[in-house]
């Protein structure tokens, strides 16, 4: 049954969960800034991953067509998401699974806690999930007494080591072998003492320490890649085979997937089956793929149920210059070739979305409003690579800069016709724009720059600049300015002789 | 208000300003062109580089060469459907179906597994099964730590395209490109973690 939509809803209903940092961006970055070792293993896995990913999209002659391909089917989803929902509702339903809609992360989490209960389950296994990771759900199952192990080996070493992804798609970026060999040595029941720091080895001990529960398990949970509205088929891209484990062997299935993640018809995977795999780990197919519609008699889970999520996607939904965020697939390569994104690393963005990605998604979700998130759309240097990296071309850019002007104009506070008094930055604009406005003053304004040496002091280094623009020397220096300014060196040297030529 | 009719109507609110839904461009490659001695060595030449064993016979070496590598098992599973002729000469034969199935350690006691599949995509070096009588449940060819996967030489497609229009999505699908891997530890690959460890490829002439 379709409902009829009868006038704009008074306020947009924004996402809760992990999708909101505890403090400001800024703040974050420069404590992140200051972990060397972090640094070190992000510059090192960032280059990798996109060599990788550079030598095998140029294997296809047609990546091109396949961005443009994907880019308009996205766009088409989100000009048609209620009517995907509905008909993908229909055919997973007919095929005896079971659909529950969620509004915001407390209404999933307390969804996905009664089907384990109703399963008489007190622990499960979960597939690495985005969207699972976005409402808190493992925190909220241990409140409520329910143990959920993950079975990614990158979630794994985040979960036992009580710390937080800091990238979507290997969580563990910021850990080195020898770090997670101490966790687990430290948190693994009953794992070899004489454990190396040999990655074939640490992958072998995981092996061991998941198996009986893979073996054992009532309940598993699991995101999703895709959602395919004309046959009512879910799919997971996976490379250990703990996916598949979740996926087949357990009697009760719960997946949870945001509302976007719908694509039109199967024959859409030959498009994007193409540019994930490649745009994310730079092989040209992941190990493992899974599509189940439904539930499939004496062949895997025969209680299959989806909770599909809003959480803040209506919201960005719609801002019309914003939501195509909501078109993003998850394979991060806009993460792997930013330049803010390499040195802060992802706890720095506070959401579970870090990177480019995050930080347009999250102020979406969550609303700019929100506190700290408001600082996201500044962490960028507007380069452009993350643009250019997309398999499905999202202009994260122009995104961003969208969302410093409703940043700005939320801040004016003219919302109640007052205006705010003129701030810091305000006056310095009115002042730069007075003194560029002419030659002669600006000539005026340079005489001051010995001024600059003298405060740089001898190591020639400004090390603490006063009022806001001491945001820029927080975690830089800034070099003295010159002694003397080109328009005076000019003057002096070259003046005569450029009047004699013309002459 | 169900928080699905709250959810849909928020949906059709956020879409106020009625983006069309435009056509998609598909522009990009649909057929390899590629003969079928082509596509069985670019299928080959993907798999090696997965760390998957690849061998090429024809249907009267089919036997012996999955005897070749059954051997050191002492038992291994079949999917019901599968020709019995291709297993006749390695004994510890176990055949699994959807109404008699073999148990979870049943199938973990076992040293390997041998299916046939629905399709493959040589330029992605993927194999891809789905739940038919010759490939069976899919629980058989995760668990055993060794996988022999028969692929006929007609199954064989250039692009992924192809291999998508011969398939049923409301089939339990499967695709395998190598063995289980990982690149979660400074994104050095490792084979093997919770699938097989070992992927052997026969390709069928």
């Amino acid at each position: 049954m379709s409902s009829t939509y009868l006038g704009m809803p008074a306020l947009p209903a924004y996402g809760q969960g992990n999708l909101h940092a505890t403090e400001a961006f800024p703040a974050a970055a420069q404590r992140e800034l200051g972990n060397t070792q972090l640094r070190a293993n992000l510059g090192h896995a960032t280059h990798t991953i996109r060599d990788k990913r550079l030598r095998v999209v140029a294997e296809l002659p047609d990546w091109e067509e396949l961005r443009n391909a994907g880019a308009a089917t996205k766009a088409s989803v989100m000009a048609r998401l209620p009517e995907l929902l509905e008909q993908f509702e229909a055919n997973f339903t007919a095929r005896g699974g079971t659909i529950h809609w969620a509004r915001d992360a407390a209404e999933a989490n307390r969804i996905v806690r009664d089907l384990i209960r109703d399963a008489g389950a007190d622990e499960v296994v979960k597939v690495k999930s985005m969207a699972t990771q976005e409402i808190g759900l493992n925190e909220y199952l241990e409140e409520q007494g329910i143990a959920a192990f993950e079975t990614d080996l990158a979630e794994l070493i985040v979960q036992l080591d009580h710390d937080k992804p800091s990238h979507i798609l290997v969580p563990a970026i910021h850990k080195n072998r020898s770090q997670v060999r101490d966790i687990f040595l430290r948190e693994m029941p009953g794992v070899d003492p004489d454990l190396t720091d040999n990655p074939a080895r640490l992958a072998e001990a995981s092996r061991m320490h998941l198996r009986r529960k893979f073996l054992s398990a009532k309940v598993a949970i699991s995101g999703a890649n895709f959602a395919i509205a004309d046959s009512g088929t879910l799919g997971v891209v996976e490379s250990e085979g703990n996916g598949r484990m979740c996926l087949t062997l357990p009697e009760t299935l719960i997946t949870v997937m945001g509302v976007e993640k719908l694509l039109p018809s199967f024959q859409d995977l030959e498009v994007f089956m193409q540019l994930l795999p490649r745009s994310s780990t730079g092989e040209r197919m992941n190990p493992y793929t899974s599509f189940w519609t439904g539930v499939t008699k004496g062949d895997g889970p025969q209680d299959v149920h989806l909770v599909l999520l809003d959480n803040g996607r209506s919201a960005a939904l719609a801002d019309e210059m914003g939501r195509s965020a909501l078109h993003c697939i998850r394979c991060s390569a806009c993460m792997n070739v930013c330049p803010v994104y390499e040195r802060t690393g992802g706890h720095a963005y506070g959401s579970t979305y870090p990177g480019p990605i995050g930080a347009i998604l999250s102020p979406l979700l969550t609303g700019i409003t929100s506190e700290e998130n408001a600082s996201l759309p500044y962490a960028s240097s507007l380069c452009g690579a993350c643009y250019d990296a997309c398999p499905v071309k999202i202009n994260i850019p122009e995104i961003l800069v969208h969302l410093r002007s409703v940043d700005v104009e939320s801040r004016r506070g003219n919302a109640a016709g007052k205006k705010k008094l003129p701030g810091q930055m305000d006056v310095a604009m009115k002042a730069a724009s007075w003194a560029m406005g002419s030659g002669r003053r600006m000539a005026l304004v340079e005489k001051a720059l010995p001024l600059g040496q003298l405060a740089a002091g001898p190591d020639k280094k400004i090390k603490k600049l006063p009022g806001i623009a001491a945001g820029w020397t927080q975690s830089r220096d800034l070099p003295a300015p010159p002694a003397r300014s080109f328009r005076d060196w000019w003057a002096k040297e070259r003046g005569n002789t450029s009047s004699k030529e013309k002459a | 208000m169900s928080a699905r009719t709250e959810i849909l109507d928020r949906l059709r609110s956020a879409l106020h300003d009625a983006p069309a839904a435009g056509d998609i461009p598909r522009n990009y490659r649909h057929e390899s062109g590629k003969a079928e001695d082509e596509l069985i060595e670019l299928l080959s030449d993907r798999l090696v580089d997965y760390k998957a064993g690849v061998s090429v016979v024809d249907e009267a070496g089919v036997p012996v060469r999955v005897a070749e590598l059954l051997a050191g098992a002492p038992s291994y599973v079949v999917p019901e459907g599968l020709d019995e002729r291709w297993t006749a000469l390695a004994p510890g034969r176990m055949v699994d179906s959807a109404e008699d199935p073999l148990s979870v350690a049943q199938l973990d006691a076992a040293g390997a597994v041998v299916t046939g599949s629905a399709a493959a995509v040589a330029e992605t070096g993927t194999i891809i099964l789905d739940g038919s009588p010759d490939q069976g449940r899919r629980a058989i060819s995760l668990i055993p730590d060794h996988h022999i996967c028969l692929v006929r030489a007609r199954d064989i497609t250039g692009v992924l395209p192809e291999a998508l229009r011969r398939l049923d999505a409301t089939h339990p699908l499967t695709w395998i490109s190598g063995p289980s891997a990982t690149s979660d530890i400074e994104l050095e690959r490792v084979e093997g973690v919770h699938g097989p460890r070992t992927l052997d490829v026969v390709i069928i002439r």
